[in-house]
């Protein structure tokens, strides 16, 4: 019944969001493979938040279509919720929990028996090194661990998707490489990542970028392509060039 | 399919418990605020009790006593005995009065004429003044109907007034010494409750929204009504033992016994905390900051309660739009129903209206809740 057999983790096709005459998101189209790093570039106002709302199963579409592993976006929003990990912009663990607090809590809402999250949880703390900070408040943990921690959090039920909205906001560039390197294992194991991001030197980590202005996608390919496009050496200039004709938001 | 259903539904509970168990630790690690929740109803309870009382007790009076006779003296005497005053016993020309009044020595001062014997035996009535001080309206009120009881009672009580008079003898019914208790421990009921259930809740809601969690919750197959459900779950709890709290201060320390049935005001107690929750949810939804989301629940809702309840000033005397609006506070409600539970043993015969109006105001705010937070699901 479902299409889970299809390559392409999330699909849309003509996805549009209306709020009133706004029309937020514009009939957008785009594939992302299985296993991918898709990044999600997009001036503030571009419609960026919007669909990745619409694609979390958060906010019913006004028209089109699209699946997100496998589901619908309008009728399976539950199915979607429970194989999908999120880690948005602002930092989304309890800091008045402990390491181990947070990570039973949010596999306990995610449905994993209390075996498997024991065992999971030693593994976890033991790779990333918080053996001795285990029973320590999250909130007094260094930004970058915080981080880490709240990704490890977001895939820990092994979702066939994780959507990071900004995750590396404010944090140091050895802490965003540290961060990259943990993307690359979870797209390792197979875990499809949609990820955006405001560091145009992470674009160039993605295998492939989508840029959004005013509510549409105005490109859509790998970095080397795309630079290729627009004739320049960075992927800075190419969403300069694409930005500056944005009529909506303040880039 | 049953069995899916079955298991289904046992995933929801661990889901549940386990957010249950989350929200718990949240507020136990607050001790700061843990304390206050704790800590307030007994102080609250101890101070209207005994520092804030209405009561009346060795208020300062001068007798200026003119006519120096038998039966002033016995007259004097009786109000001595009373533990409501301390008669001062310097002798002071009429005038010396107002002095006293300023300086505060006295709150109140009784004249008696020269010939107050001799009219009593003649015309058999007699004419005494009272003065008051009336900077504090509700004192000088209390002292003057003390003191007019102790003078008609003694004129009674000594065969003195002609057979013709009409003395009106008055019972206070329910609370015949005029305690303050009564009056005040269903008020601080509904405040507390109101605190705890519609502040805390409403704050503990819009924090997550603050932080970020919120997002991560709504994203995960936790159901929004859920979310909220376990939000609610463990401030009914601690308002539950607030309120146990409360009624075992009261029996003991104040001498408040619960003249009605308890489980009856246990359940009623629980519809108001069930309003409650119910209005510090729809506080939440509709705000963003715990800031925001603390003034509406303090200036919304402790106000009124403390204003309108009847609590502290009677609705009766309000204007028509401040009784309206008294009408439409949940706790007014409330603090009738406890009131005529505890004090006056009244039964739910004698409340079931205004429980009806208590469970149709909660019913009408859950549906108002249920449309915006829909509303808000979708447009954030």
């Amino acid at each position: 019944m479902s299409t889970t057999a299809t390559p392409h983790s999330i699909v849309a096709e003509g996805l549009t969001k209306r709020f009133g005459d706004f029309v937020a998101v514009d009939a957008v189209s785009f594939h992302v493979n299985k296993g991918e790093i898709f990044g999600f570039l997009g001036a503030n106002g571009a419609g960026k938040t919007t669909a990745i709302r619409m694609l979390c199963g958060l906010s019913i579409p006004t028209s089109g279509k699209g699946t997100v592993a496998g589901f619908d976006v309008y009728t399976q929003t539950e199915r979607i919720k429970r194989n999908i990990g999120y880690m948005s912009q602002k930092f989304s663990l309890y800091e008045d929990l402990s390491v181990t607090e947070n990570i039973e809590f949010f596999a306990g809402i995610y449905g994993l028996s209390r075996d498997r999250i024991r065992t999971k949880r030693e593994e976890l703390i033991a790779k990333l090194g918080l053996v001795q900070e285990a029973d320590k408040l999250v909130g007094a943990l260094p930004l970058g661990w915080k981080q880490k921690l709240a990704f490890s959090v977001a895939v820990f039920h092994q979702p066939q998707i994780v959507f990071l909205d900004e995750p590396t906001g404010g944090v140091d560039p050895v802490t965003r490489r540290q961060f990259w390197d943990l993307i690359y294992e979870a797209a390792d194991v197979g875990i499809t990542v949609f990820v955006t991001t405001h560091y145009l030197d992470e674009a160039e980590y993605c295998d492939r970028v989508s840029i959004m202005v005013d509510g549409r996608i105005a490109a859509l390919d790998t970095p080397t392509e795309l630079k290729k496009q627009f004739g320049t050496g960075t992927m800075d200039s190419v969403f300069y060039e694409l930005a500056r004709g944005a009529k909506r938001g303040g880039a | 399919m049953a069995t899916q259903g079955k298991k289904k539904r046992s995933a929801h509970l661990s889901h549940l418990l386990s957010f249950v168990r989350k929200e718990f630790r949240h507020m136990l690690r607050d001790r700061k605020t843990l304390l206050i929740l704790f800590g307030m109803p007994v102080v609250q309870v101890l101070l209207f009790g005994f520092v804030l009382s209405n009561e009346v007790k060795e208020t300062r009076i001068i007798v200026v006593d003119q006519a120096k006779d038998a039966v002033s003296q016995a007259l004097i005497e009786k109000i001595e005995a009373s533990s409501y005053f301390t008669v001062l016993t310097d002798s002071l020309p009429p005038t010396g009065i107002t002095d006293a009044f300023r300086s505060g020595r006295i709150k109140a001062a009784l004249v008696l004429p020269v010939d107050l014997q001799r009219d009593l035996l003649h015309d058999g009535r007699n004419t005494v003044q009272i003065l008051t001080d009336a900077t504090d309206i509700n004192l000088a009120q209390t002292i003057e109907g003390y003191l007019t009881a102790i003078i008609t009672d003694f004129s009674l009580a000594d065969g003195m007034a002609a057979p013709y008079v009409i003395a009106p003898e008055t019972r206070m019914l329910y609370n015949p010494e005029l305690r303050g208790a009564p009056n005040f421990v269903p008020g601080v009921m509904a405040m507390v409750l109101l605190l705890v259930c519609v502040m805390m809740t409403a704050v503990a809601i819009v924090r997550e929204k603050e932080t970020g969690t919120m997002e991560v919750l709504l994203v995960s197959p936790m159901r929004p009504v859920m979310v909220i459900l376990a939000k609610a779950i463990p401030y009914l709890i601690l308002s539950f033992i607030n309120l146990l709290a409360i009624l075992l201060l009261s029996t003991t320390a104040l001498d408040l016994p619960i003249k009605g049935c308890l489980p009856l005001l246990l359940a009623e107690s629980t519809l108001f905390i069930t309003t409650c929750l119910t209005l510090g949810i729809l506080i939440s939804i509709v705000t963003a900051s715990q800031q925001t989301a603390m003034f509406i629940a303090l200036i919304g809702l402790l106000l009124p309660t403390m204003m309108l309840s009847g609590f502290m000033f009677p609705i009766e005397n309000m204007p028509m739009a401040l009784q309206a609006l008294a009408y439409a506070t949940p706790s007014r409600w409330y603090y009738v129903i406890v009131k005529d539970i505890m004090i006056k043993g009244a039964g739910i015969s004698a409340l079931w209206q205004e429980t009806a109006v208590l469970a149709g105001m909660t019913l009408l705010l859950f549906a108002l809740c249920l449309k915006m937070f829909n509303i808000r699901l979708d447009e954030r």
